[in-house]
């Protein structure tokens, strides 16, 4: 644990784009995420780990404001946010893509990612025009790789081209921290090698926390891991400092 | 003009709406009396659900209190030209204000809940708001109503107990709230109204403020209800209770159910058959909500699209239907 | 007449229609309890009870007792009946969806209203109470059928109480409620349930309205104000709250009866139309019921 803390201070340089102080959720008597401090340096890879029902979702839910603490706060960008609404936090800049599939199912898929690029384009009452937001759409799925599905109806894709769909909606509202909720769930290994390059590519331009069950996915993205774990963080630190925890293994393995 | 086009949907859809609109200020000169009157009402009645659409068929939003917001634009029109002597525009212009303001603040209220509880609460301000005409019966004259003043129903000089003027009015009035609703449908107003009611979730996480857009959807939607019911208690003459109550709530339901939900031109469809099945089967039975009823259980059993809605699915196969 | 006596009036009115209103409501209550949806032609299962009632006591022409008597058993058999065919017809084909089905219900409003209007007319008709004696008080005599209602309206619900708590088919309901899909895995027939709570929600209507047709003459317009005071009183004690539903059931039709005598009905009626609207916006679950977690 020594090692782990001392390669925190060493790797702090970067601001830190967002912060939680003692983040609590409880569902009745259940502490689904219990009293987490947390932060997370601008233009990193972070990855998020735990076994299932670790609280993962739900911390991420806290972050970008879906649901309501217990107790704590959250800092983004240096600014206490834990009063706003989801959809004012989503104006500033973070995004969430969900664990479950969560599109407009009757729209294309051209059209699922018009919207994520309008509220951003949006001034005032005055829109932007639609071929600027038909191009704008056109580009992120291109990124996603979604670029020839563009007119089929959202709810007509496979199950992986909805993942990636989400991401591009994600990539649509151009955020400064994009959540990104178990994405590869349901990718074919080709599609999980492309997508592992796009998150590199997104990673130039925002901050990226990644909840992943995949490890191939971690270990190949992540600057630096968290483990939760019953809804308190069981360690921090680079992708090797985190294999060899025994902490971790034990978590995993059931130990 | 591509920006009306565009505005517009399109040159197939505006070619459609604009024409639509086209023959129905010819057919005046061709329809016979009584389907000219009819024709009147069904287009004001039409504006009336073509405002439900804006909530109901577009946002996603089932109110079963727009009697409310139309009977605020009749009562607010239909007072101010028996107490307070103002004529045409302007008994029009305050029954819309009175419409928009009564929307605005049931609205605020009522876009706190959702689903079931949402209907019952909207269901209750237009109870409360009926119950209100009769409490006021020394001026609203209740059930019995009142019949506005003939030097009031003016408009710049014209005579609006004329036929001729009303259906001009009538037509106007429905052009105008149908190009809203055209506007409204194709903008990227209608988009995030139409992405709220397909997935609220996912739309408030791509950063939008859900419920101030619903409470925008529903104050356009009570301004053409109130707008209606204002037309239609200075244009007819007479303002009376049950324009207030819960079957004014159904009976737009009923109509865009018919036509066709989010489809711009449903509610013009809905209204029109609704009133031609009454019609026809006026000489069977006289009780006519028999066939509301009928016609709500068998729409939401057999065909719960409408008319339009289902044409619409089979024009464009793959969602990408050109009818707005 | 002094204030005292005036208001004991008052309040024994309020506690006749807080007895009738217990047991409509109940109906409405049961029904968004167990199936999670608001039957809006609740109060024309009312009207129909009245009207049956009606039909059974002129149609047998016997002693006012034995006509009741028979009227209180046919009149929600039937009513029933006509409510099952209509969930089975209608409700189950749209799967209970909420929204569908308050307009579905809407609907079936119309038409058993509408089909009343064309069969029976617009006429208001009494029904002859079963027994005729006036309890004479020092101030004003009172109707002995009017305290029958009171006791005949608690023992029905102690029934009702029983039946849910202590049989089977009351378990069953109370499953299905708790859980319709683990309700399904333990070979809980939840259609079947389904079924017979909707029919059962009507009965009850139906014998809240048998009982009122002695004071109350049968018309067909006569289920609006049922409908709506149900509403309130299944609000206002809790959405699927049995007890909440009675206790609310008897403040609103007391202080409804008591308001009304007082003051202007109308005003009554709007101020409790308001409080369900603010209710069900500030407090959802209802003035006797519990936050959840
Ligand atoms: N809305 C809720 N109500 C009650 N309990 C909840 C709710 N949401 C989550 N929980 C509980 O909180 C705990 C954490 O859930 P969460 O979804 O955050 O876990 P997770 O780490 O994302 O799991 P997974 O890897 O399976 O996605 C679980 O025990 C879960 O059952
Ligand atoms: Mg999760």
């Amino acid at each position: 644990m020594a090692a782990l803390d001392a390669q925190a201070t060493a790797d702090a340089k970067a601001p830190v784009l967002l912060r939680t102080q003692g983040l609590t959720r409880r569902f009745g008597g259940l502490t689904a995420v219990d009293s987490v401090d947390f932060a997370l340096p601008e233009g990193e890879i972070r990855a998020l780990i735990g076994p299932n029902g670790a609280g993962k979702t739900t911390f991420v839910s806290l972050l970008s404001g879906r649901i309501r603490p217990s107790a704590g706060r959250v800092e983004f960008d240096g600014r206490d946010v834990t009063q706003l609404k989801a959809h004012a936090r989503v104006a500033r800049g973070i995004a969430y893509t969900f664990q479950i599939t969560s599109i407009f199912k009757a729209m294309s898929a051209r059209e699922n990612v018009m919207l994520a690029a309008q509220r951003r384009l949006t001034q005032g009452l005055l829109g932007p025009s639609e071929e600027r937001l038909r191009a704008e759409a056109d580009a992120a799925l291109a990124r996603v790789g979604l670029g020839s599905r563009a007119d089929e109806p959202a709810g007509a894709l496979s199950y992986g081209h909805q993942r990636l769909l989400e991401v591009a909606m994600g990539l649509g509202l151009a955020p400064r921290l994009l959540i990104l909720d178990e994405p590869t769930q349901g990718l074919s290994d080709e599609e999980i090698a492309a997508f592992i390059d796009l998150v590199r590519d997104i990673a130039r331009q925002s901050t990226v926390l990644l909840i992943e069950h995949n490890m191939q996915v971690v270990m190949g993205l992540a600057d630096r891991i968290t483990v939760l774990d019953r809804g308190a963080i069981l360690a921090e630190g680079p992708p090797d400092a985190i294999r060899a925890d025994e902490a971790v293994q034990r978590a995993y393995l059931g130990g | 003009m591509s920006g009306v086009l565009a505005l517009l949907g399109g040159p197939r859809s505006a070619a459609l709406h604009l024409g639509l609109i086209a023959v129905l200020a010819v057919l005046q000169f061709v329809l016979a009396e009584y389907h000219h009157i009819a024709m009147s009402r069904i287009l004001v009645l039409a504006c009336f659900a073509i405002g439900f659409n804006i909530a109901f068929g577009y946002t996603g939003l089932l109110s079963l209190g727009h009697a409310l917001f139309f009977g605020a634009g009749m009562y607010g029109a239909g007072l101010a030209a028996q107490f307070l002597a103002v004529a045409g525009p302007g008994a029009f212009l305050i029954g819309l204000a009175a419409a928009i303001a009564t929307t605005l603040i049931a609205g605020a209220i009522a876009l706190r809940t959702a689903g079931v509880s949402f209907m019952i609460v909207t269901l209750m301000f237009a109870q409360a708001g009926y119950l209100t005409v009769y409490y006021f019966g020394a001026y609203t004259r209740g059930d019995e109503g009142f019949v506005v003043d003939a030097t009031m129903r003016t408009l710049f000089g014209l005579a609006l107990n004329d036929a001729t003027v009303r259906y001009w009015i009538a037509l106007a009035l429905f052009a105008v709230c149908l190009v809203g609703a055209l506007a409204v449908a194709r903008s990227g107003l209608g988009r995030v109204l139409v992405a709220i009611r397909e997935n609220e979730e996912r739309a408030r996480m791509l950063g939008y403020d859900v419920y101030r857009y619903k409470l925008t959807a529903l104050v356009i939607s009570g301004a053409m209800a109130g707008a209606a019911g204002a037309a239609y208690g200075l244009l007819f003459g007479y303002v009376g209770a049950s324009f207030a109550s819960i079957q004014y709530s159904i009976l737009p339901l009923l109509w865009v159910l018919m036509g066709g939900a989010g489809v711009v031109l449903g509610p013009f469809l809905g209204t029109l058959a609704m009133f031609y099945l009454i019609d026809l089967t006026s000489g069977v039975t006289t009780a006519y909500l028999l066939v509301v009823g009928l016609a709500l259980i068998a729409l939401i059993l057999f065909f719960p699209k409408g008319i339009l809605g289902t044409l619409r699915e089979k024009l464009g196969a793959r969602g990408a239907s050109w009818l707005p | 007449m002094d204030f005292g006596p005036f208001f004991l009036l008052a309040a024994m009115e309020g506690a006749v229609g807080a007895a009738v209103l217990a047991v409509t409501a109940l109906g409405l209550s049961l029904v968004f309890g167990v199936m999670r949806v608001v039957n809006v032609a609740h109060g024309e299962f009312y009207m129909l009870g009245a009207v049956i009632a009606w039909w059974v006591t002129s149609l047998l022409g016997v002693h006012p007792a034995l006509g009741f008597l028979a009227a209180l058993i046919v009149s929600p058999l039937i009513v029933g009946a006509i409510a099952g065919a209509a969930e089975r017809l209608v409700l189950t084909r749209i799967h209970y969806d909420p929204e569908a089905t308050i307009v579905a219900t809407i609907g079936m409003l119309y038409i058993i209203q509408q089909a009343v209007l064309m069969t029976y007319g617009p006429d208001a008709r009494p029904v002859q109470p079963p027994f005729d004696f006036r309890i004479q008080l020092p101030w004003f005599g009172y109707s002995g059928y009017k305290l029958f209602v009171i006791l005949a309206a608690a023992l029905l619900m102690l029934a009702v109480w029983w039946g849910l708590t202590r049989t089977r088919v009351g378990l069953m309901m109370r499953a299905t409620q708790f859980d319709r899909e683990t309700a399904r895995a333990f070979a809980i027939p939840v259609d079947t349930v389904y079924g017979g709570v909707f029919a059962v929600g009507a009965m009850l209507a139906a014998l809240g309205a048998v009982l009122v047709t002695p004071i109350q003459q049968a018309h067909y317009l006569m289920g609006h104000d049922p409908l709506l005071l149900s509403f309130i009183v299944v609000i206002i004690g809790g959405l699927g709250s049995l007890r909440g539903t009675v206790l609310a059931a008897v403040i609103i039709g007391m202080s409804d009866g008591i308001i009304s005598v007082f003051f202007s009905p109308t005003l009554a009626k709007i101020i409790a139309t308001l409080a369900v609207a603010f209710v069900l916006v500030w407090r959802p679950q209802g003035l006797f019921g519990e936050r959840p977690a």
